[in-house]
């Protein structure tokens, strides 16, 4: 699978990443390279193999959805660039 | 001191002969002498001392366990509370966390003494230690070499003697092959067997903490203090410990080894192999078994990995935005600016990579042909583990193809990289447990023995290591200082 520069820029743009023009041929290639290993699996006996999620074929654990570590708000804003009144700030979304 | 065993330091300790403080005094200084190895990101001197008085109060009082007072250090993954944790990460670089992971609370409570944070490959992706935000952690055997990863600051510690013992992660091999090429015995133990809370995810369905240290008997150990279920993980798993430190002396008369063919494939190096087959024929004085075997899908491993892996980083490191902790960059235009840039400044390269081969992965009109094929992939490879212990009890091969490679080497073709992961991820894919341990050296560097078990078989594993360790001196032998 070769990857071109417009799929690169879609996929950064996806994964909230900047795609600068003069790194853009780089990133295309490594990400055809790494496709090209994945595309190994393409001649693989697959027909009919139930995908594996996760190592364990048992459901989650439940729990109760209660209050357990009490209230730490302060503690994780006090973690953010930038807070006021106990809310996290971001740059202004809608004029 | 650290180099000998946590058991004879146990003793030195309760006879009195040396104090828990004098251990981290002792650690911390050889740790500040050893910083060409650049092992450590954080050092905690106030904190390891303060942790080492309170492991004489106990061992004072006659109610020590067996790790109070060992000095250790804890990768730099782990949350620490009050102490920063990186992920050897710019976008984690000042993240002081409000809390403790389940690890650290549990080696805590045992009065083992952390002396501070273990350098790592950034997000524990990597398998050289060459991607830290740090810089690159050295090979205590050669400085011009890398000590594997990503647990490379954990493993370069133990070996150097700095510290005891070292937790670590191992996602893909994180764990297995830094000991490998440090000399040391390192174990991942059945996925859900140690509570991931608290341990900055990567591939959640992969990670698992371990424990890296200079013998099976040592590590054992520390999985007694580390293993079981956390209900604040829901995919630790409640089931009985065995009594891992008991085990160790059981005969292996009559156990069956089964001896992968498909690990000693073309591009492991000779001498690997030859350490290898040497350190089976140990196995087999001491009553196993050998049986040849085949694990046929093997050659997906690393195919499967390299999409499953990246699809769950992308997905989990969607956390970082910059708004609620982090790294966040100047003056951001917009939401998305502030997204973006925070995320392309935070990140290093391979996290980068990774990230975008996941997103690509998972985006609408390619799920199929690669997410989902990887996942059945990774079921025919788990079914190749199932297979093989109907005939035998433990599986062996090298831990890793090579020796470890020069700083540099690799460095800038990611798919040699991936190569170095070619014997360890399949254990990741389908949650069982595994030990490296020291097995040899070749042209003067430690080849590591991998054993790997059913699930929830640790006990036999450390068990075979440590019958191993009785007959062979290979975890003994330490780097030229």
């Amino acid at each position: 699978m070769s990857v071109d520069q417009a799929t690169v820029r879609r996929i950064a743009r996806l994964a909230r990443l900047s795609s600068s023009d003069d790194a853009l041929p780089r990133v295309a290639a490594e990400l055809t390279r790494v496709l090209d290993l994945a595309d190994q699996l393409a001649g693989a006996p697959l027909a009919g193999v139930e995908p594996m999620a996760h190592p364990q074929a048992q459901a989650l654990a439940w729990r109760d959805d209660g209050v357990t570590a009490g209230d730490s708000a302060d503690a994780f804003l006090a973690l953010a660039p930038d807070t006021r009144g106990g809310l996290y700030l971001v740059p202004k979304v809608i004029e | 001191m650290a180099a000998e065993s946590m058991a004879q330091l146990a003793q030195a300790l309760r006879a009195r002969r040396v104090s828990a403080v004098e251990l981290a005094q002792q650690a911390l200084i050889t740790a500040r002498a050893r910083d060409d190895l650049n092992a450590f990101v954080t050092l905690d001197e106030t904190g390891g001392l303060a942790a080492a008085q309170r492991a004489d109060a106990a061992l004072a009082r006659g109610i020590a366990s067996a790790l109070a007072g060992i000095p250790f250090v804890h990768k730099d993954i782990f949350c620490t509370n009050g102490i920063r944790t990186t992920c050897a990460s710019r976008m984690l670089e000042n993240f002081v966390p409000p809390y403790d992971a389940a690890v650290v609370e549990k080696l805590a409570a045992v009065n083992a003494v952390s002396i501070g944070k273990a350098n790592m490959d950034e997000f524990a992706m990597g398998s050289s230690n060459e991607n830290s935000r740090f810089g690159p952690v050295r090979n205590p055997w050669d400085l011009t070499r890398v000590p594997g990863g990503s647990s490379g600051g954990s493993a370069a510690a133990v070996a150097a003697g700095i510290v005891s013992f070292a937790t670590g992660t191992d996602t893909g091999g994180s764990i297995r092959q830094p000991a490998a090429f440090c000399g040391i015995t390192g174990l991942k133990p059945t996925y859900g067997r140690v509570s991931r809370w608290g341990m900055i995810a990567y591939a959640s369905s992969l990670d698992c903490g371990g424990v890296l240290a200079r013998s099976a008997a040592d590590c054992a150990q520390v999985l007694a203090a580390i293993a079981g279920r956390d209900g604040r993980d829901a995919t630790s798993v409640d089931r009985p410990l065995d009594d891992y430190v008991a085990t160790l002396s059981t005969s292996l008369k009559g156990i069956r080894i089964g001896v992968v063919r498909e690990y000693f494939g073309s591009g492991v190096e000779d001498g690997v192999a030859v350490a290898t087959q040497a350190a089976l024929r140990e196995l087999e004085h001491l009553g196993a078994s050998l049986v040849d075997i085949s694990l046929p899908n093997a050659p997906l491993a690393i195919p499967a990995y390299y999409v499953i892996a990246p699809a769950e980083a992308s997905s989990n490191l969607a956390r970082y935005d910059g708004v609620r902790y982090g790294h966040r960059c100047v003056e951001p235009k917009s939401l998305e600016d502030l997204y973006t840039r925070s995320r392309s400044e935070g990140f290093g390269a391979e996290v980068q990579r990774r990230i975008l081969v996941g997103t690509y992965a998972l985006s609408a009109g390619y799920y199929d042909a690669y997410y989902l094929r990887a996942q059945r992939a990774r079921r025919l490879i788990a079914n190749d583990f199932a297979d093989a212990f109907r005939q035998v009890d433990l599986i062996a091969g090298p831990t890793a193809p090579t020796v470890a490679f020069k700083l540099g080497e690799k460095a800038n073709d990611p798919l040699a990289m991936y190569a170095a992961d070619v014997n360890t991820v399949a254990v990741n894919l389908a949650g069982l447990p595994a030990i490296s341990v020291p097995a040899g050296l070749s042209c003067g560097l430690p080849v590591g023995l991998q054993l790997i078990a059913p699930a929830f078989a640790e006990a036999r594993l450390l068990n075979a290591a440590h019958q191993f360790q009785g007959r062979t001196d290979w975890h003994r032998r330490e780097p030229a200082q």
